[in-house]
């Protein structure tokens, strides 16, 4: 509990076929993902109900509004008070205020907050990150760099996957540079910016 | 149980909220209708072909087609954003998925046709009204069959290049049986044909609802693999 998991790599290393694959989206060709030991079994819902997975995209309907997005997801997971817990959400990612509108008028920076909301909405133990700064701008990034910080002051445990170094090694207790699919290394935080920098480019300098 | 209804609903009543915002699905399945419609009924020679003779099969043609037009957005507007994924992520079965999307495209279906039903009954002259109760246990029968066929075909065609044009290649071989059974049926309806003449159909209208909902549901399953 509390880890965070960074995974770099560059385009086409599996970065965002991994994380597909931790949550339940598709199946490895070979190995097996576990959870707290348990081993995770497609199709699960105990198991996707432990998981919340933040993607470049939103995974949100554009011709809903935000309280209707997540009141929908909120009904799929069951949880009591759909509404409220839309609502909760939306307070919880600065968004109360454009609740009733449709997200296809939202920025980008709005769509990944409320993509944030969706994903936790759940309470999940364990969030999956995908590129989440993906197209964001300055002020943008800023806001969600603070909204996962408080995640990892929540012990969330993250598996975070990005090409961008230095926006992944902020958040991470861990890390991991994955290559043609495979791990090229895999360890707790040891260094700064500039060791892994260097690590990365020695990792990677084969792959070009 | 009560879990998986509120799922179902919970996919049935957002896929209507979002077709009632956009209305796209809705206002090309009925322009389509009304040009069918129109076309056939201004190309007959009424002196050669009588209205009656015609209408059952323009009739079902129409809906076809336009229950066609309607299936494939079933799972286009999951592709934006790729919100499918969030369904998937989500704790509802894909039973639920799939029960949901198809009590979405049976009512939107049904409303395209309970729109093209009195713009058939004007256009061809036919004794509706008289009918009226059989032919709709007779639409919504075989309205049954296709829709859930076509929400199983809908998304298996979603994911490939010219996924519309997929999707009639792989529905319209199943409609073959719920569209000929309906159009028999209608024939013999407008015809005041007695009921046992056409029992034989509706029974195999029923027969074939239950085998292709059942089956269509379990197979459902594996078709969102990647």
């Amino acid at each position: 509990m509390g880890e965070s998991l960074a995974v770099f790599g560059p385009n086409g290393a599996g970065k965002t076929t991994l994380l597909r694959i931790l949550a339940g989206l598709l199946r490895p060709d070979t190995g097996e993902v576990r959870f707290g030991g348990e081993r995770l079994v497609r199709g699960n819902a105990a198991h996707r109900r432990r998981v919340g997975l933040i993607s470049h995209h939103s995974l949100l309907y554009d011709g809903l509004t935000a309280a209707e997005n997540l009141a929908f997801y909120a009904r799929l997971y069951g949880i009591a008070d759909p509404r409220g817990a839309a609502a909760h959400g939306l307070a919880g990612v600065g968004l109360g205020t454009r609740a009733a509108d449709p997200v296809g008028t939202f920025s980008r920076g709005m769509v990944q907050r409320l993509a944030i909301a969706r994903a936790l909405l759940h309470d999940p133990e364990v969030i999956l990150l995908d590129e989440p700064f993906s197209g964001l701008d300055q002020r943008a990034a800023a806001t969600l760099r603070d909204l996962l910080g408080r995640l990892r002051a929540e012990r969330r445990t993250m598996v975070l996957v990005t090409h961008n170094i230095d926006e992944g090694l902020e958040l991470a207790t861990h890390v991991a540079i994955q290559v043609a699919g495979r791990f090229a290394s895999l360890g707790p935080r040891d260094g700064d910016l500039a060791a892994y920098r260097a690590k990365y480019a020695e990792a990677t300098s084969g792959d070009a | 149980m009560r879990s998986l209804l509120a799922q179902v609903w919970a996919i049935a009543a957002k896929d209507l909220l979002l077709e009632f915002r956009s209305r796209t699905a809705f206002l090309s399945a009925l322009v389509f209708t009304a040009l069918v419609l129109a076309i056939f009924n201004f190309a007959r020679d009424p002196t050669a072909v009588s209205s009656v003779d015609l209408a059952p099969s323009v009739l079902w043609i129409t809906f076809s087609f336009a229950g066609v037009l309607a299936l494939s957005r079933a799972f286009t507007l999951e592709k934006e954003n790729r919100a499918i994924d969030g369904l998937l992520l989500s704790p509802a079965s894909r039973t639920a998925l799939y029960l949901g999307k198809t009590g979405a495209n049976l009512i939107f279906v049904g409303a395209v046709e309970a729109i093209a039903l009195p713009l058939f009954a004007l256009f061809f002259n036919v004794p509706l009204l008289e009918v009226l109760g059989s032919l709709v246990l007779v639409i919504v029968l075989a309205t049954i069959g296709f829709v859930a066929v076509g929400t199983l075909m809908s998304a298996m065609a979603v994911n490939t290049r010219f996924g519309e044009m997929m999707l009639l290649v792989l529905v319209l071989p199943f409609l073959v049986t719920p569209v000929s059974a309906a159009a028999e049926m209608t024939t013999k309806l407008f015809a005041h044909r007695p009921f046992a003449e056409w029992a034989a159909w509706l029974k195999l209208l029923v027969a074939y609802d239950i085998t292709f909902v059942v089956l269509c549901t379990l197979v459902f399953e594996f078709t969102l693999e990647e």
